[in-house]
Order: C-alpha cells, then sequence, then structure tokens
C-alpha cells in the first residue's frame, strides 16, 4: 500500500503519516516514511511518502506507483497526479491556497481543478476537511478528518485505524481526533 | 516491540547504545534530528556547537581523552570540519569518534551537491553508509568498534532519503562505557612536522590493514538470485531502489564505502553476466573499480545530476511497467518568507535604495525569490560579509552593497569576515538579522540566544558588543518591524566611510504562536506596493487587495509602506 500525502508547508501532514505508520505497526506489517524536511516546509510544496506491506524497501513512492494521493490542497493533487496507478485512488481536501508565483500575478491559478481530476481519476473524492474539522472543534485536525476519509476509501480496518490516531495525538486533544476522525469517514460515500 | 523511528533519531539511539557520551553538532539539514534525539537520552552530554568546525574539535578531544564521541553536519558542514579531521586521522582517537556527514543529492535544503565519499577517500577515514533507519544503528554501533580497533575517525555517511525516512528499529540496552585512560603522547596526539611524518607510516599502513578487513566484513555482501547474469553494485538508499526495481538482480551491497571491498566484488563481478555500479552523484564507486580492473558500467546510464528513483532505475534497465504519465504543468509553489517574518521589511529597503545584496544561508536566502528578488549572491556560511568586502575592494568602495547575515550563521563564520573588514578598512555595511534562533532548519539555539540544546538557561553572547569587540564603531540596532528605522540606519550605514554593522532584532514570526491582531484593509487604491513585500497573507482580491486574517501576524510593515493608508494597523 503506497499513500503519497501531498499539501503546502504547515497543513499537518506529518502527523497523517505518522498515523498511518501506527496502523503498519498495530497490524504488525513492514512500513517506511519519507519526507523532507528544511528549506521545503516554509510554505512551499511537501511531500510524505507511506509505503505499508510485507517487506518494504524503497522509503520513495515512484511515479505511476501510488495507490493512493491525499491531498491536503488542489493544486497539490494536481501536481501529483502522475504518481498515481492507473486504478489509483485520489482523495482531496476541498480547499484552495494560492502559491506566492500567483499572488504575485507571474501564474495563474488553475480552473477547474475539481473537474480536471475527476476526467482523469476514475475513484476522485473530494471533501471539505477543514469545515469538518471546524465542526468537530478546531480546524487543526483536518488532517484526522482526511485520515478518517481515506480509512473509508481504502477499506482499511476501522478500529485499527481509529487506534491509531488515538496512539498518534496528545492525549487531550483525543475526544476532537476521534470526532474528527468519524466526521472524515462518513463523509465518503463508495 | 519495534518503533517506527526516523533514521536521525537510530543514529541518535545507536549513539546512546554504544555507550558516546558526549555529541557535538552544528545543525543543518538533513542531519539536525540527529542531535536533537540525542540530546533528550538519560546521561549523555550533547550541545550545539558555534560551527562545524568547533564540533569535530570537541568530539576529537573526548574521544582522545577517552570518551565516545560524535559530531553530526550535513555535507557541506564538513568543508568547514575539514581541517581538524585531516589531521585527526594522523593522531587517531583513543576512545571512538564517528562523524555522521549528511548528502544532499537532488539539493532539497543545500546550496550544492557535492559527494562527500571523496572526504573519506583524500583524509583515509573510513566511512559507513547504512542504506535505513535500522540499518543505521547497527552501523554506528559498527563505527565505533572499527574506530577503537583501528584508532582512526570514522564516517557515517546518509543521504537525505535515509536520514528523513522512517523504518522499524528495534530497541537495545545502553553499555555503558567507562573513560579510557588518556596517556600523554606528544609523538601521536601532537602534530608537527616531526611526529607527523612518522604518523603518516602509521596512516599508510592502518590504509593497507582496512583496506584487508574490509572484504571480510558481513557488511559488505554479495546477495545471489541469478548466478551468470545481470549484476550490481551499490549502497545506501540506492540499495533499496534496485532491491525494489530489480527484484532478480544480483546484488552486491557495499557497507563500507571507504575503503571499497574491491577483492569482495572482484569475486561478485566473476559471477555475474554484466556489473553495474548504480550510485547516485559522482562515479566514486565506479572509479575504483575501473582502477582496479573490474569492468562495469554505471555514470553512462545514470549521469551525476540529482536523485536516483526506483523508477529512474527500472526504466534504464527496461523493467518499468506501465505507461509513464506526464506531470501537469502547474504554477509552482516554492518556500517563501513567513507572514510576519522580520526579514521582509528589511528587504523592502535593501530595494528600495536599489542597494546590491550579498546574501548568506539561512531564511533569509528567500529574499532572492520574487517579488523580493532582493539578495544577489548567496555561496556559503559567513561569505556575505567577505563577499562584501570584495566588492569594496574590487570597486575601490564605490560599490553600493550591503552584507546581509543572520544571528547563527554571523557566530558561525560571519564574524571572521567582519574582523577582516575591519582590520583592512573596506568600510562595508553589516546587516544582522537577529532573529533569536537558527530559523530554517527548525528553530534551534546558538550562542546568542541565552538557551543551550536542551532549553536550559546559558550564558548569552551579546552581538553588539561582540561587533564593539571586533572594532565596529558604527553600531546600529533597529526594530526589524520598524521599516523607517530600518531605512534610516542602512542609509547612514551605507553613507559611513567606516564599517559599519545594524543589527536588526525581532524574534522569528514562527516562535510566538499566540493569535496577533491583524490588520485590515479600507478604500484600496490597487497600488501593488504592498504586493512587492510578498507576504503570503496578502492577496489581490477583485477590489483591491485582501488580507488573509488567518496567516496575518499584525507585524504592521504592509501598513508602513502602503502609500495611502489604506492598510490599518493591527
Amino acid at each position: 500500500m503506497n499513500v503519497l500525502i501531498v499539501g503546502v508547508g504547515g497543513q499537518g501532514t506529518l502527523l497523517a503519516s505518522r498515523v498511518l505508520g501506527q496502523y503498519a505497526i498495530l497490524r504488525g506489517q513492514d512500513c517506511k516514511l519519507s519526507e523532507v524536511h528544511g528549506m521545503s516546509q516554509r510554505g512551499g510544496s511537501v511531500v510524505t511518502h507511506v509505503r505499508i506491506g510485507d517487506k518494504i524497501h524503497s522509503p520513495v513512492i515512484w511515479e505511476g506507483g501510488a495507490d493512493v494521493v491525499l491531498a491536503f490542497e488542489a493544486l497539490e493533487a494536481l501536481r501529483v497526479k502522475h504518481y498515481l496507478k492507473s486504478d489509483g485512488a485520489l482523495l482531496v481536501n476541498d480547499e484552495e491556497i494560492l502559491p506566492m508565483p500567483c499572488i504575485t500575478g507571474a501564474a495563474v491559478y488553475p480552473e477547474n481543478i475539481k473537474d480536471t481530476l475527476k476526467a482523469a481519476v476514475k475513484r476522485t473524492h473530494f471533501i471539505k476537511a477543514q469545515e469538518m474539522a471546524l465542526a468537530a472543534g478546531s480546524e487543526k485536525a483536518t488532517n484526522v478528518v482526511m485520515l478518517g476519509a481515506l480509512c473509508k476509501i481504502l477499506s482499511f480496518d476501522y478500529a485499527l485505524m481509529r487506534e491509531a490516531v488515538v496512539k498518534s495525538v496528545p492525549p487531550k486533544f483525543m475526544e476532537l481526533n476521534v470526532k474528527a476522525f468519524d466526521i472524515g469517514f462518513n463523509a465518503v460515500n463508495l | 516491540m519495534k518503533d517506527l523511528m526516523l533514521t536521525n533519531k537510530a543514529i541518535a539511539r545507536g549513539a546512546y547504545e554504544a555507550g558516546v557520551a558526549v555529541l557535538s553538532a552544528y545543525p543543518g539539514t538533513p542531519s539536525t534530528e540527529i542531535a536533537e534525539n540525542f540530546a533528550k537520552l538519560d546521561g549523555v552530554y550533547a550541545e550545539w556547537a558555534p560551527n562545524d568546525k568547533v564540533a569535530v574539535e570537541v568530539a576529537l578531544g573526548a574521544a582522545v581523552a577517552g570518551a565516545r564521541s560524535m559530531a553530526c553536519m550535513k555535507h557541506v558542514g564538513l568543508n568547514v570540519a575539514a581541517d581538524p579531521l585531516f589531521t585527526a586521522a594522523y593522531t587517531g582517537v583513543n576512545a571512538g569518534f564517528v562523524l555522521v556527514v549528511a548528502d544532499d543529492p537532488g539539493m532539497h535544503s543545500s546550496q550544492n551537491e557535492q559527494d562527500s565519499r571523496y572526504y573519506a577517500k583524500s583524509a583515509h577515514v573510513p566511512m559507513l553508509e547504512p542504506a535505513n533507519a535500522a540499518e543505521a544503528k547497527e552501523f554506528v554501533k559498527l563505527a565505533y568498534e572499527l574506530s577503537e580497533q583501528f584508532d582512526v575517525p570514522v564516517f557515517l555517511r546518509e543521504t537525505t532519503r535515509v536520514a528523513h525516512s522512517h523504518g522499524l528499529v528495534e530497541l537495545e540496552e545502553r553499555i555503558e562505557k567507562p573513560l579510557k585512560n588518556y596517556v600523554k603522547d606528544a609523538s601521536k596526539y601532537v602534530m608537527m612536522p616531526a611526529n607527523a611524518i612518522r604518523r603518516h607510516v602509521t596512516v599508510e599502513a592502518r590504509d593497507n590493514a582496512l583496506q584487508e578487513y574490509v572484504n571480510t566484513m558481513p557488511i559488505n555482501r554479495a546477495e545471489y538470485t541469478n548466478e551468470n547474469e545481470l549484476g550490481i553494485v551499490c549502497s545506501g538508499a540506492v540499495y533499496e531502489y534496485v532491491k525494489e526495481a530489480l527484484p532478480n538482480a544480483n546484488v552486491f551491497k557495499i557497507g563500507t564505502i571507504h575503503p571499497i571491498p574491491v577483492s569482495a566484488i572482484c569475486e561478485f563481478s566473476k559471477h555475474v553476466k554484466e556489473l553495474y555500479v548504480v550510485e547516485e552523484l559522482e562515479p566514486f564507486v565506479e572509479d575504483t573499480l575501473k582502477a582496479n580492473g573490474i569492468a562495469c558500467k554505471g555514470k553512462e546510464l545514470f549521469g551525476l545530476q540529482g536523485e536516483l528513483s526506483v523508477r529512474k532505475i527500472a526504466e534504464k534497465f527496461g523493467v518499468m511497467a506501465g505507461a509513464v504519465v506526464e506531470p501537469e504543468k502547474v504554477p509552482a509553489r516554492p518556500p517563501v518568507m513567513c507572514a510576519g517574518c522580520p526579514h521582509r521589511g528589511v528587504f523592502y529597503v535593501l530595494n528600495k535604495l536599489k542597494l546590491t545584496v550579498n546574501g548568506d544561508i539561512g531564511c533569509y536566502t528567500l529574499g532572492a525569490v520574487p517579488p523580493l528578488s532582493s539578495v544577489d549572491t548567496c555561496v556559503c556560511m559567513g561569505a556575505s560579509v567577505g563577499m562584501a568586502h570584495g566588492f569594496k575592494k574590487a570597486t575601490k568602495g564605490e560599490s553600493r552593497n550591503v552584507a546581509v547575515i543572520g544571528d547563527s550563521t554571523f557566530l558561525h563564520s560571519g564574524v571572521t569576515g567582519l574582523i577582516n573588514a575591519v582590520y583592512n578598512r573596506s568600510g562595508i555595511t553589516l546587516i544582522i538579522l537577529d532573529n533569536s534562533t537558527t530559523g530554517m532548519t527548525g528553530h534551534q539555539q546558538h550562542p546568542a540566544t541565552g538557551k543551550d540544546l536542551q532549553g536550559n538557561p546559558a550564558p548569552v553572547v551579546l552581538l553588539d558588543e561582540l561587533c564593539k569587540a571586533c572594532g565596529v564603531k558604527d553600531l546600529h540596532i533597529v526594530d526589524a518591524y520598524d521599516v523607517k528605522a530600518v531605512e534610516k540606519a542602512v542609509k547612514e550605514a551605507t553613507a559611513s566611510e567606516e564599517v559599519s554593522v545594524i543589527i536588526a532584532q525581532r524574534a522569528c514570526a514562527l516562535l510566538d504562536k499566540t493569535k496577533q491582531p491583524v490588520v485590515t484593509v479600507e478604500n484600496c487604491k490597487n497600488c501593488g506596493v504592498c504586493m512587492r513585500l510578498g507576504c503570503p497573507a496578502i492577496r489581490k482580491g477583485a477590489n483591491g487587495i485582501e488580507i488573509d486574517p488567518l496567516q496575518c501576524r499584525g507585524c504592521n510593515v504592509c501598513v508602513q509602506v502602503c502609500p495611502f493608508g489604506s492598510i490599518k494597523k493591527a
């Protein structure tokens, strides 16, 4: 299972990868994560690779190798679309964050990303994860809403994923995150 | 139970389990988390050194005194630390000393793509290269055994994809290493010509012994799948890519990248049809094999640039399944200075005054990207000061340039450039962007923050007093958010004939997480001046600019640059 998590620096993509890693440990499987720190975190594109299986070698997913892309921002989903396998799934947080070239007018933010992605990838799901997280109590739980939806899409073990979330967040935010997880889980209809 | 662990944390854990007592490092992506994680473990000493050279000297001192020690740095840090390293190879170590160096193929967060493996060869220091987190922990322990067995510093080399990947790691107990006896021995530890000449003989003998020994080490191993078919020689992250891309290939996995186990690889080559070396960056392994008469191919397939990947390797050997989907052409999302970044207003002023800017290494390097596009040069840690001096000397003082450097970088290696500028009378203007932290690498302490690596109170190096002690007489201290004050200081400093230093103070906007009041907009005239700040909280709307209240930090720099008073103070 190869999950590519993409977003913009500061969106909480790292926690999402930790939860998936925890899920792999709970299942007794091998797991590797790969991320890049430093310069790219300053509001740039952020990519995290999660690989779960019986024996994992490369920590990095290759173009055409992702079972699912978990995108916290629409443009970032479009940027890595070619990483998906032909039957891969795409889960996108329905949010647009302008990159600096679009803010300054040097580039134009693509229109109708949703349509483009839906036309290209059959299993595309857009959810308003940020709104759902706010409804759960805090927009900081956006990543956990996304994980709830991912759990549904990939038919992951619901109880184990929930446990992985509980083990990965500070105890005082547990209730909020479990709520966010369930909202995400129920937001997707397959 | 295994832990899913970042490789850098696994290196720290390996050092802990190996009984390492002293660690010294300077932050540098992708090596920073080693020291941070080691510092959290019980019963050890860890510190941030002001630069990589000092870190190596500290670790060498600790090792000679009898304690196992470690120094950590990124590849370019090793350039700074090369001086003690080359001679440490002559003195040897007493207790084990491991130097971790992190290369950055693909330059995720670096200014060049240098290959540290050549340092191992030219310094006569063995180098181990793990492929994943579990191996990293194991190799660290092995490195200490090797260091003490052969009385030599040992490198552990990693690349970004190893350093910043997580894998499952089994934790083991720490083995305490009592302080070894230090015995005075000038012929070994005082490297002046008469002694060093004799030590060089020892170094050569040790090289020869190591060259033999590595062929017997289990971390250098042949993995046969189909004898007399394709054979691949590789190490590190590339080994994992090869195993994924070419599951049917015979693989020789190198664990000691220096010395390369030439005899063992020669034997391997006899059992395969064709031999390929798959390696990132330079043809380090390939050249060594060829020099030893082992026929192989490598760089003619893969080139010198960037990272390799499973896909690249599979394509070159013609085994990639599935059609290649071309990436979409979409706008780039480069890293930017954060909303509320104290550097922004300073660069705005430098642009307004049309100054040439000799930049340096840190978040403020982002002053080079549009729309600020302020920085003219950026080379290495501390180079801003020396280069600004060079500009002045080349133009007989006529150039209108300033040097811009961060507080941590200034202490790392900018201060020597300042001493040079004072001593050799170039009259440069140096702006120290003092944000009270090492920003780009993720907020590490340094000698001017008042806290140590563990976050405990520490003596403070006062930047203004330090500059004065260097002979600077024209010193300005300003609030980096006060655009007028910054402009006034820059005008005065650049008009002055003598060396001027401006310390622009304001803590990194990411350090204070409390929500601040935000600026508001009324009657925007759409003039576009604030857009030149490149603030991610400001965007063009249908009726003038809009402020993103979630991002705005209320620094009020945009309020000060708006010519119509349309942006209201937070």
